[in-house]
C-alpha cells in the first residue's frame, strides 16, 4: 500500500506557451486527461442541449405560441434528444469511467491508452458532425438543415422520399462514428478491469464502481453494435438504393423499430448503471458505513444487465405486436423491478444507522433515491401494455424518461462532480454554491417533470409543435416551462462553482472525504503515473485498512 | 498475524480485448442475419435466391482450412520454427485470397449474368449486405495478415511475437466461424 507520490515539478511549468499546453491536451493518451476531455466535451454539449430544451419549452409555454416555426421545433427536439444521449450522457459517463477506473483498481493507465485517445476523438468528431449539419446539410434541395426525424428516427421518415437533403445522413453518420468510439472505450474498460488490477484486488474486492462499469461496458458492446448495424442498413437504403426499411418493396418499418430499441433500451441501463456506481461510492462514504450487501449489489447489477437486454419492445406496445410478444415484454419489464428494488433497499440499508453527513454529493444522491423510485413506478405503469396503449407517445412518457435521466442519472452525476472535483482539480468546491445549485435544481426539476405527467394523462401527445387552448393543458405547460428557469439557474451556479473553485477554491489535500478507495491514496490531482509504487490491497476498503491498522476490514471479509 | 497476499495475475489484455471486439462484431452480424432471415421470401420481384444462388463449396473449404493453417503457423512460431511459420502463414493468405476471389466472381456473375444488384430487390439488398459485411472482414483480415508477412520477410517477427499473432488468429477464426453462419443462412436456409 503506497501513498507517496514522487514530488516533481516541470521547471518552467508556468512559462510554457499556450500552444504547447494545447498540443499536450490534443496528443494526450493519459486516462485522466482523456477523462477530463470527455467530461468537458459533455458539459459543452449539455449547455447546447439545454438551450435546445429551453427553446422547446418556450414554444410550448402557451397555446398557439409562435416562438419558432414547426420545422425548427422538429429539429430542436431531434437535436436535443440525440445530443443529450450520445454527446452528453455517454461521454460524461465514459469520462468518469476513464478517470476513476484505473485509479480505483490501482493501475497506472487504461489497458490501451492509444485506443482510449482514438475513442475520444471519434466521439468528439461524431458530435461535430451532428452540428455541422446546420451548415452542411442544406445541399441543393433547400430541404432544411439539422436532422428533424426524432431521436429514434422511425422509418419511413428517414427514407429519401421523406427526408431529402443530407440532414438524416449527418444524423446517421454522427451516430455511426461516435458508436465506434463507444465500442472502443467499452473494450478498453473491460480489458482494463479484467487485466490491470493491482495485486490483491480480486474481483470480489473491487470497488463497486469498477464492477458496475464492467457491466456497463458489456452492455455497450451488446447494445451499441446493433445500432451500428442499423445505421449501416439505413445508409445502404439511402445511398445504394437498398430496401431494408422500404415498405413499398417488401421491407419493414417495424424492423427499424426493433433494431433501434434493441439498442435503445439497454442504452438506458448503460446510462443508469454508472449512475448507480456513483451512488454506491458516495452513499457509504457520507454515511460512514461500508456498502450494505456488496455481493448482492454486484449480482443485481449483472441481473439488470441481462434482463435489460430483453425488454426493448416495451417501447413498441402501441405499434401493434402479437399478444404473446406483448405478454413477454410486459413480464420481462416487470422482472427488472426486482434487482433494481434490491439496489434501492441496499442503499437505504447502507444509510440506516449511519452518521449521515449531508454534504452536496450526498444531497444529490438522496434526491436520486426518491426520484429514481418514482421514475421506476411510472415505468411499471408504462410497462403494462394496456396502460401503455392509453399513455404511449404522450407527455406522460416524456415525463417518465426525463425522471429517469434527469432525476436519476443527472442527479447522481452532479453528486459525482462534487465528490470527485477535489480529486480532479486539487481544490474544494464551494459548499454554499453547491447547496444553492442543489435546491435550485431540485425545485426546477420537480416543477418541470412532476407536472409534465399531468398533460400526458390529459392526452397531450409528445412532439407536437403547438396546441389549442381549453384542453386543460395550458396551466400545466406554463408550470413546466417555469421549472426550466430554476434548472437553468442551477446549472449556471454549478458551472460558476466549478470555474471559481478551479482557480480560487481552497486546496483539498489527497483525501478530503476520509474515503476508502484507492484514488484517495494519491495526491490531488494525481500525478501522471497515478501511484508512486503499485499498491497492494487486502479488502474492499484499502484506505480504511491503512487508517485503522488495529481493526482492518480484511479480518471480516 | 500474517495474511496471505493473493497476488493477482490478470489475463493477458490482448485476447480479452479481442474477445470483446468479437462480441461486438457478433452483435452486428446478428442484426444482419436476423434481417436476412426475416426478409427471406419477401422480395416482390425476381431474381429469387433459388434461381441464382449456388453454394460455393470449394471456396468455403478454402476459408475453413485457413483456420487450420493459421493455427499451425502460430504454433510453429511459438516453437521457434520460423520456416514452418512462413509457409503456413503464406498458405493462410493464399486461402483467404482464394475465398475472396470466389466471392468476387460470384458477385460478378450475379450482377452481369443475373442482373441482381443491391437495389434490385429485397433479396439483393440483404444478400449483398450480409455477404459484403463478411467480405469486408475478410479484406481487413487479409490486410493484417499481409502486414505481418511483410514484417516477417524483413525479419521482424520473432518467437516472442507469437502471443500477439494469437490475437490476430482469434480474429481470423471469428471471420471463418461467421462464414459458417452466413453460409447456412444464405445458401441452405435461404434457398
Amino acid at each position: 500500500m503506497s501513498t507517496e507520490s514522487i514530488a516533481w515539478r516541470a521547471p518552467q511549468a508556468a512559462a510554457r506557451p499556450l500552444v504547447d499546453k494545447l498540443h499536450e491536451w490534443v496528443t494526450t493518451v493519459d486516462h485522466k486527461r482523456l477523462g477530463i476531455l470527455y467530461i468537458t466535451y459533455a458539459l459543452f454539449f449539455l449547455i447546447i442541449g439545454g438551450i435546445e430544451a429551453t427553446v422547446l419549452r418556450i414554444q410550448l409555454i402557451r397555446p398557439h405560441n409562435h416562438f419558432v416555426p414547426p420545422q425548427v421545433f422538429n429539429r430542436m427536439f431531434t437535436m436535443h434528444g440525440t445530443t443529450m444521449i450520445f454527446f452528453v450522457a455517454m461521454p460524461v459517463l465514459f469520462g468518469f469511467a476513464n478517470y476513476l477506473v484505473p485509479l480505483m483498481i490501482g493501475a497506472r493507465d487504461m489497458a490501451f491508452p492509444r485506443l482510449n485517445a482514438f475513442s475520444f476523438w471519434m466521439t468528439a468528431f461524431g458530435g461535430l458532425l451532428l452540428y455541422f449539419s446546420l451548415l452542411g446539410a442544406n445541399g441543393l434541395y433547400g430541404a432544411g438543415n439539422a436532422p428533424d426525424v426524432g431521436w429514434f428516427a422511425y422509418a419511413p421518415l428517414t427514407s429519401l422520399a421523406f427526408s431529402p437533403g443530407h440532414s438524416t445522413d449527418y444524423w446517421t453518420l454522427s451516430l455511426l462514428v461516435s458508436g465506434f468510439g463507444s465500442i472502443g472505450t467499452a473494450i478498453n474498460i473491460i480489458a482494463t478491469i479484467l487485466c490491470m488490477r493491482c495485486p490483491g484486488m480480486t474481483l470480489e474486492k473491487m470497488p463497486l464502481l469498477a464492477w458496475l462499469n464492467l457491466v456497463m461496458a458489456g452492455l455497450v458492446i451488446l447494445a451499441v453494435s446493433p445500432l451500428t448495424a442499423a445505421q449501416i442498413m439505413l445508409l445502404i437504403d439511402r445511398y445504394l438504393g437498398g430496401h431494408f426499411f422500404d415498405t413499398q418493396a417488401g421491407g419493414s418499418a417495424v424492423m427499424w423499430m426493433h433494431f433501434f430499441w434493441v439498442f435503445g433500451h439497454p442504452e438506458v441501463y448503460v446510462l443508469v448503471i454508472p449512475a448507480f456506481a456513483f451512488a454506491s461510492e458516495i452513499i457509504p462514504v457520507f454515511s460512514r458505513k461500508a456498502i450494505f450487501g456488496y455481493p448482492v449489489m454486484v449480482a443485481a447489477t449483472i441481473c439488470i444487465g441481462f434482463i435489460g437486454m430483453s425488454v426493448w419492445a416495451h417501447h413498441m406496445f402501441t405499434v401493434g405486436m402479437s399478444s404473446s410478444a406483448n405478454t413477454f415484454f410486459v413480464l420481462s419489464t416487470m422482472a427488472i423491478a426486482v434487482p433494481t428494488g434490491i439496489k434501492i433497499f441496499n442503499w437505504l440499508a447502507t444509510m440506516w444507522g449511519g452518521q449521515i453527513d449531508f454534504k452536496t454529493p450526498m444531497l444529490f444522491c438522496v434526491a436520486f433515491l426518491f426520484q429514481f423510485l418514482i421514475a421506476g413506478l411510472t415505468g411499471i405503469m408504462l410497462g403494462s401494455a394496456p396502460f401503455d396503449w392509453q399513455l404511449g407517445n404522450s407527455y406522460f412518457v416524456v415525463a417518465h424518461f426525463h425522471y429517469v435521466i434527469v432525476g436519476g442519472i443527472l442527479f447522481t452525476l452532479f453528486g459525482a462532480f462534487y465528490y470527485w472535483f477535489p480529486k480532479m482539480s486539487g481544490r474544494m468546491y464551494n459548499e454554499k454554491l453547491g447547496r444553492l445549485h442543489f435546491w435550485l435544481f431540485i425545485i426546477g426539476f420537480h416543477l418541470t417533470f412532476d407536472f409534465m405527467h399531468i398533460p400526458g394523462i390529459l392526452g397531450m401527445p409528445r412532439r407536437i409543435y403547438t396546441y389549442e387552448p381549453g384542453r386543460g393543458w395550458d396551466v400545466w405547460n406554463l408550470i413546466v416551462t417555469i421549472g426550466v428557469v430554476f434548472q437553468a439557474a442551477g446549472v449556471l451556479v454549478f458551472i460558476g462553482n466549478l470555474l471559481w473553485s478551479y482557480f480560487r477554491g481552497e486546496l483539498a489535500g489527497s483525501d478530503p472525504w476520509d474515503a476508502w478507495t484507492l484514488e484517495w491514496s494519491t495526491s490531488s490531482p494525481p500525478p501522471a503515473y497515478n501511484f508512486g509504487s503499485i499498491p497492494t490491497v487486502r479488502s474492499r476498503r484499502p484506505l480504511w485498512d491503512l487508517k485503522h491498522p488495529d481493526d482492518p476490514d480484511w479480518k471480516y471479509e | 498475524m500474517t495474511v496471505p497476499h493473493p497476488i493477482l495475475v490478470g489475463p493477458a489484455r490482448g485476447p480479452v480485448a479481442m474477445f470483446s471486439l468479437i462480441a461486438a462484431e457478433s452483435a452486428i452480424f446478428t442484426i444482419f442475419v436476423v434481417a436476412y432471415i426475416f426478409y427471406i421470401g419477401k422480395s416482390q420481384t425476381g431474381p429469387q435466391p433459388k434461381d441464382v444462388l449456388e453454394a460455393p463449396i470449394f471456396y468455403t473449404l478454402c476459408l475453413l482450412s485457413s483456420s487450420l493453417t493459421i493455427h499451425l503457423a502460430v504454433k510453429g512460431l511459438r516453437k521457434g520454427r520460423s520456416r514452418d511459420f512462413g509457409i503456413w502463414w503464406c498458405a493462410t493468405i493464399v486461402l483467404g485470397a482464394t475465398f475472396l476471389f470466389g466471392t468476387l466472381s460470384e458477385w460478378n456473375r450475379l450482377i452481369y449474368r443475373d442482373g441482381l444488384t443491391i437495389s434490385t430487390n429485397l433479396f439483393g439488398t440483404t444478400y449483398y449486405s450480409l455477404v459484403g459485411l463478411h467480405g469486408f472482414h475478410v479484406i481487413v483480415g487479409l490486410i493484417l495478415l499481409t502486414a505481418v508477412m511483410a514484417f516477417a520477410l524483413s525479419g521482424n517477427i520473432r518467437q516472442q511475437h507469437a502471443e500477439r499473432l494469437d490475437v490476430l488468429s482469434l480474429y481470423w477464426h471469428f471471420v471463418d466461424t461467421v462464414w459458417v453462419v452466413v453460409f447456412t443462412v444464405v445458401y441452405v436456409i435461404g434457398r
